[in-house]
This record gives structure tokens, C-alpha cells and sequence, in this order.
């Protein structure tokens, strides 16, 4: 189990003194469709990008808050890392994409029946990000814009 | 610093009238964070689907998340998955 006390020293010290941000998102949303009647899409924060796509920068102060559209017919294993934290381990990630993005797991849901459709895109940020103002005013609305656009039911989020 | 953004990403989907669940490896920064729906896993950090290659693992930890879309009473909920 992960925990702030377990972590690497500088990365303790950070997040104990560390200013955590909300954002106010009450009421909340109802969802009220059953899951196999739903659309998904994926969100990671694994720093997960396509071979012809720009890597994440790790030279942005405050942390890269940009992300990259992956389409739904990505082979989970063909995309790269680029993931600037060194707090975590990404071997597990590296041998297996899904551990982080779990699109081949969502796909068996799908052929299963559980779950309705897949969005034809999913995205992807680098989550070490310490200057959080511009994720939030900027590139979090954009990706949810595109989320309206393709009529998203709801959205899975995987940290790593 | 992955917990916070997934939390705040989340935050700001479901303001637009979007259900999100996420998933959590450090249950202290998504108490403070507060998105709507978050299943903490106990797995190290960079495995937030448990193990890779078990997708019997994966395909349970989903479905523990996706139940919290329906789950009932007061948002936000921060519930625990068991192995």
C-alpha cells in the first residue's frame, strides 16, 4: 500500500508541506444509465503518448498540464512513457500498458456486454504536475469539451 | 503528485454534468483532494491496477470502481478495494 510516510525523503517532505487543490464540482453529475447501455473513455496520467507524438516536457515549471488524444484502436503496448516522477516504479507499467491504461480490460467488457461502447478517443496527461492552475483553467475543460462533443456517458480516471 | 491531478481532472469533468470515477493510490492527498467517486486501491505507486498481466485482477478492480457510479447516498465517496 502506498502511503506519503513510505516515499522517497524529498518526496515526503514535498507532500507534507504540500497545499493539496480542490475543485468545486457539487452538485455532481447522476449517473442514470445501466453500464451496458453506456460510453466510456479513459483518462491516465501516466504520461502515455503515441511514437509520432510529442513526448511530455519534464522542463515546464509547476509540471507539463498538456495531454495527448490516444484513439480508440491503440495497441495499448505500442505507446511510450514519458513520465517525469521518480516516486513510483514503472516496470509493471512498461511490461504491461494496461496496468496504467486499462483499455484491452474495457474492451473485454465491451465484448462482454457489461459495459456499452467505448469513446473513440481516450487521453492522457502527466500527472506530477505542482502547478496545478492551468490544468484546471485550461487543459482539464478542453479535454471535457471534447468529452460533450462525443457524448461521453462517464469517465474512468487512473492515477499512477 | 498523480493523485491530486487525476482528482482535480475528475473534479472538473463532473462539473460539466459528466459522472467519473478514478481510481487512488494515496488515500491522504484524494481525502484532501475530494473528487466525487475514487476507489482507493492498496498497491504501490505506478501500480494502480495491482499487478501487470493479471487481468483477473484488473477485471475486479474495474468492477469495484464502475459500482461506485451507482452507489448510493452523498457524494463524494472514497471507498476501499479489497484484494
Amino acid at each position: 500500500m502506498a502511503r506519503i510516510q513510505n516515499l522517497k525523503f524529498a518526496h515526503r517532505l514535498f507532500m507534507r508541506a504540500y497545499r493539496y487543490r480542490s475543485f468545486d464540482w457539487s452538485p455532481g453529475a447522476h449517473f442514470n444509465k445501466a453500464l451496458s447501455e453506456s460510453k466510456f473513455v479513459l483518462v491516465t496520467t501516466a504520461a502515455l503518448y503515441l511514437p509520432e507524438q510529442p513526448p511530455f516536457s519534464h522542463d515546464v515549471r509547476g509540471g507539463d498540464c498538456s495531454f495527448r488524444e490516444l484513439p480508440g484502436n491503440v495497441d495499448v503496448n505500442q505507446l511510450n512513457i514519458a513520465h517525469r516522477s521518480s516516486a513510483f516504479d514503472q516496470t509493471g507499467a512498461r511490461k504491461d500498458r494496461n496496468l496504467v491504461f486499462p483499455l484491452d480490460r474495457f474492451r473485454e467488457l465491451v465484448a462482454q456486454r457489461t459495459l456499452g461502447t467505448l469513446n473513440h478517443r481516450h487521453f492522457s496527461f502527466m500527472g506530477s504536475i505542482t502547478a496545478p492552475g492551468r490544468l484546471i483553467s485550461e487543459t482539464a475543460p478542453a479535454v471535457t469539451q471534447l468529452l460533450q462533443e462525443d457524448q461521453v456517458d462517464a469517465a474512468f480516471l487512473v492515477p499512477v | 503528485m498523480c493523485n491530486q491531478s487525476v482528482g482535480l481532472i475528475a473534479s472538473v469533468i463532473e462539473k460539466a454534468g459528466i459522472p467519473t470515477v478514478g481510481l487512488s493510490l494515496l488515500r491522504e492527498v484524494t481525502e484532501r483532494v475530494k473528487p466525487p467517486r475514487t476507489l482507493f486501491v492498496p498497491f504501490r505507486l505506478g501500480y494502480p491496477l495491482g499487478e501487470p498481466d493479471r487481468p483477473d485482477l484488473q477485471h475486479r478492480i474495474i468492477e469495484a470502481a464502475l459500482k461506485l457510479l451507482h452507489a448510493s447516498g452523498s457524494l463524494p465517496i472514497l471507498n476501499d478495494f479489497t484484494p
